[in-house]
């Protein structure tokens, strides 16, 4: 059998099932992994003793038969989401020390299926990052490497998920994804993370950035994987009033890899300036790939393309100024020591200074200006009747009978870590070019592993499906996984 | 459009974030390199359309209005960095 930490969900539940393995076995050597790995800067708070608890537990489930597909699972945790008693701080300071006193809807999921917790995973502060750096724990690591040893990105906001399931510290993770977040770290880290429509996911007990693009997912060695996951994260919540009450199906069985007579399209604008030509080659492999399995490929237009970015970049931030005006040193987190004589707005401004970092701070200034008397209708609405023609354009190609799109999932190969130092932050923003537009229009989107660079680093393809067809997605995904073949690993050096 | 450093200090203030003076023209420079980009939105021509408000025509449903939650102070506070006596302490807030 393969080695325990190496075990596709799949793989594991079935070898659970049959009572070959145990998962207190596969937690102990998962648990293992993770304390070796403390290069990688995955997990931000270990969490050991709950899941030896959670796989005893899952043992005796397994033993009396009928367990769900995530029984005795060992996954990873993004610290975004809210977990009772156990440290959940959104990367942040400003919420250091905070132990919730509930659970998110989907972690509470994960747990009702039996799944195993073994830490919360590092990521961006409040998920504003694509790169990980901008993390109060320091940023995780790539376990990929180019020859010549420079530490990379994992990507981000979901950075510590993405080096988790790729340095086999955890079978599998949750991401959450606001304009790439999932899609991105996967890309960059040679796993497959998918998105799903928003309202999928309830995003009650997930700290909040931007509430109409926040989408919960798994983040995966493969899309069976992702499938088998996403079922157990997805359903509908009286908690949260966007989530979407419409029934689950089993995406897992819906993988029969056969995409004949599928119409994909391929979306000239997403062909960027001076996107290097590694890309563009793998984008036409993967179109080929799927043309090869019987799939129809049509060119089509989506003409707002590059407005997605600038009016994600209004109504991410005003979002973002509101949703985390909450943090205000009285009710949870951080409160900043006050001098004599400092009243109650000297104690918001000094808390709110000290706890967020510099990224943060920018996005909720941001938020605020575009937000201000004056400006709102300028920026604000502008950006919120740009978004409506994003999503029209969408809705009119899957109208003319388009079943999914094929792009790039990233403009590059994981760049090094304080690569992007002194560039200003637009640069940074650029990164989610070809995966902002699916947030802003609500869509599904899959990152799908589909080869390596001339540096040896993995670089993904993205598909983006019509609404409330993940089951379709990851079918036509599971047939793109097929052809392009992907199974290289990072060499271990942590 | 650009921001000077009065706007910068007006914006922080709105914020509730204590920005220093020395780092305000810094702070003004950002938001212009921000604004900059995405002042391109002004290109396209919006006449006619509806800002979006969410991505699936949905009705927010309706509940019963009873009491669902409550009687949770002690695990309301538990995360509070001064609670006291079952509230929330914070400095004076009037003279």
């Amino acid at each position: 059998m393969t080695e325990l930490t190496k075990l596709t969900i799949a793989a594991a539940r079935d070898a659970l099932r049959k009572g070959e393995i145990s998962s207190v076995e596969l937690t102990g050597a998962l648990n293992a992994a993770v304390d070796g790995a403390d290069k990688l800067n995955a997990y931000a708070h270990k969490t050991p003793e709950i899941a030896e608890a959670q796989a005893k537990a899952a043992d005796e489930r397994l033993k009396a038969g009928d367990a769900p597909d995530l029984c005795g699972v060992p996954l990873g945790i993004k610290d975004l989401f809210c977990t009772e008693g156990t440290a959940s701080q959104a990367a942040s300071r400003i919420l250091e020390g905070f132990r919730p006193q509930y659970e998110s809807t989907v972690t509470t999921q994960l747990f009702r299926d039996g799944a195993v917790m073994l830490g919360k995973l590092n990521m961006d502060e409040f998920a504003m990052g694509s790169s990980n750096e901008t993390s109060a724990y320091g940023p995780a690591v790539n376990p990929w490497q180019a020859d010549d040893g420079v530490a990379l990105t994992p990507g981000g906001s979901s950075g510590g998920s993405a080096a988790a399931v790729a340095a086999d510290l955890c079978l599998g993770a949750t991401g959450t994804d606001t304009g790439g977040s999932i899609r991105q770290p996967a890309a960059f880290t040679g796993i497959t993370g998918i998105k799903p429509t928003y309202g999928r996911c309830s995003r009650w007990g997930i700290i909040a950035f931007a509430s109409s693009l926040d989408q919960a997912g798994p983040m995966t060695r493969d899309v069976r994987d992702a499938a088998i996951m996403l079922r157990a994260m997805s359903g509908h919540d009286p908690k949260d009033s966007t989530s979407a009450d419409i029934p689950v199906p089993d995406f897992e069985a819906m993988l029969t890899g056969d995409i004949r007579g599928k119409v994909i399209g391929i979306p000239r604008e997403y062909h960027v300036d001076g996107m290097p030509g590694e890309i563009e080659a793998l984008w036409s492999r993967g179109t080929e790939m799927l043309r090869d399995a019987g799939a129809l490929i049509r060119d089509i237009s989506l003409p707002h393309t590059k407005y997605a970015l600038p009016a994600y970049y209004v109504i991410a931030p005003a979002e973002a100024s509101s949703n985390l005006a909450r943090y205000d040193g009285v009710r949870f987190g951080h409160r900043a020591k006050l001098a004599q004589g400092d009243g109650i707005t000297e104690m918001y401004e000094k808390t709110r200074a000290e706890g967020f970092g510099s990224e943060v701070q920018r996005r909720i200034m941001v938020g605020t200006y575009v937000l201000s008397a004056g400006f709102y209708d300028a920026y604000y609405n502008r950006a919120r009747k740009v978004r409506a023609l994003i999503k029209r354009d969408f809705d009119q190609v899957f109208a003319e009978g388009v079943d999914a799109i094929l792009t790039p999932a990233t403009p590059s190969s994981a760049f090094g870590l304080g690569a992007m130092k002194d560039a200003d932050p637009v640069q940074m923003y650029l990164n989610d070019v070809f995966t902002v537009t699916v947030n802003l229009a609500g869509l599904p989107g899959i990152s799908v592993p589909a080869g390596l660079d001339h540096k040896g680093l993995p670089l993904g393809l993205q598909l983006i499906g019509r609404p409330w067809e993940e089951g379709d997605l990851l079918n036509t995904a599971y047939a793109l996984e097929q052809a392009a073949g992907f199974v290289s690993k990072p060499a271990k050096w942590w | 459009m650009s921001i000077d450093t009065d706007t910068a200090r007006r914006v922080a203030k709105l914020a509730r974030i204590r920005v220093e003076e020395e780092a305000l023209p810094a702070l003004a420079a950002e938001f212009n390199t921000i604004l900059g980009f995405i002042e391109q939105l002004q290109e396209v021509d919006v006449e006619g359309v509806e800002p979006m408000t969410g991505v699936t025509p949905m009705h927010l449903k309706r509940r019963e209005d009873v009491v669902t939650d409550g009687s949770q102070q002690d695990k309301v506070l538990a995360n509070a960095p001064d609670a006291r006596e079952g509230f929330f302490a914070v400095p004076k807030v009037v003279e």
